[in-house]
């Protein structure tokens, strides 16, 4: 026997928790971490409600099962966003708003000019991910 | 408090405070394998709720493969070892996240705590077991496990076409600006 106030006070913790990881971070895949948490806050009250007696049709695990797969799911779409991020922008620093709209001339104009900082500079100083870089180098990073 | 409540305490207690560490740590590799531990306990707090099918499929999944993701994900943006003050927003943001955050916790425990007070789940005997699920999962919900077959060919294909489409775009901008062929090349035989 159990007191299912117990599991449902875990969930609404795990809640509080996530929604602290979606607002408290600015790297993108930590963000990402605070959803999964909300996702599992979610799955643990489903199984609670689940194992209370006279629970219909196995709802709760059944349920679960089903937001386990929706997140990987999930999860796989935003990281393959997060990564095209990368590429394009050189960071996933949420707080820089990302462009990964169409390219603007004017983007390639800069990745071609002569005159540009040198890109591996930022990185020698230990900050690789401070300074927004072109397109151009980030996926000459990636390579 | 009887054998099960108090184990489902500990196992909770290690959930909550791995899922603190892995929202506050400021080591960026460490946040991904604190949730790897918080994701492992709640398998065992299925497991003390008599969900051992749950409980093995969120280790599969959650710990096998979603957890290995996010390291993949945090390896090829190349994240930084060691504490960095960079992932995290400014204190005043922080501050208003961790207010939400437990106004969240407050709101949720708020309902549900007398929703499930003195409510008791008698596991000795359970309700749902493995076997209930399963025929559950191939007769009631069916049509909606399905569904979750397609959805996630979607997410396969979706994700696939993501990253295909932003390289395909970068080669074909490298054929009018030369300086940028060999990067879109190069990038085009990693992916």
């Amino acid at each position: 026997m159990i007191h299912l106030s117990l599991p449902a006070a875990l969930s609404a913790l795990l809640a509080g928790i996530g929604v602290y990881g979606v607002l408290a971070r600015r790297n993108a895949v930590l963000v990402l971490i605070g959803v999964e948490l909300i996702l599992n806050a979610a799955n643990l009250l489903l199984v609670t409600a689940g194992s209370r007696p006279g629970a219909p049709l196995s709802a709760g695990p059944v349920l679960t099962l089903f937001v386990i797969t929706i997140a990987a799911a999930e999860i796989t779409v935003a990281l393959a966003i997060i990564l095209v991020m990368f590429r394009r922008t050189g960071h996933i620093d949420l707080t820089a708003v990302p462009d990964l709209t169409d390219d603007e001339p004017d983007d390639l104009g800069d990745a071609e000019d002569p005159h540009a900082e040198d890109p591996r500079a930022d990185e020698r100083d230990g900050h690789p991910r401070d300074a927004t870089r072109e397109p151009a180098v980030a996926a000459e990073g990636l390579a | 408090m009887t054998t099960r409540d108090i184990v489902f305490t500990a196992v909770g207690a290690v959930t909550a405070l791995s899922a603190l560490l892995s929202v506050t740590t400021k080591q960026v590799v460490h946040a991904a394998l604190w949730l790897l531990v918080c994701l492992g306990s709640l398998a065992g707090a299925y497991l003390v709720l008599g969900q051992e099918l749950v409980g093995l499929v969120q280790l599969l999944v959650y710990v096998g493969a979603i957890v290995v993701l996010v390291l993949f994900a945090l390896m090829l943006t190349r994240a930084p070892i060691g504490p960095h003050a960079e992932i995290d927003t400014p204190w005043w943001q922080r501050l208003a996240g961790a207010l939400l955050g437990a106004a969240t916790t407050a709101l949720l425990a708020s309902l549900l705590l007398p929703l499930f007070s003195g409510a008791t789940a008698d596991l000795d005997t359970p309700t749902t077991t493995t076997p209930q699920v399963a025929q559950a999962v191939f007769g009631t919900w069916v049509w909606p496990f399905e569904l979750l077959s397609v959805l996630l060919l979607v997410a396969l294909i979706g994700a696939f076409a993501v990253s295909r489409l932003v390289l395909h775009r970068d080669g074909g901008d490298g054929a009018r600006h030369p300086g940028t062929v060999s990067a879109g090349a190069r990038s085009d035989g990693r992916g």
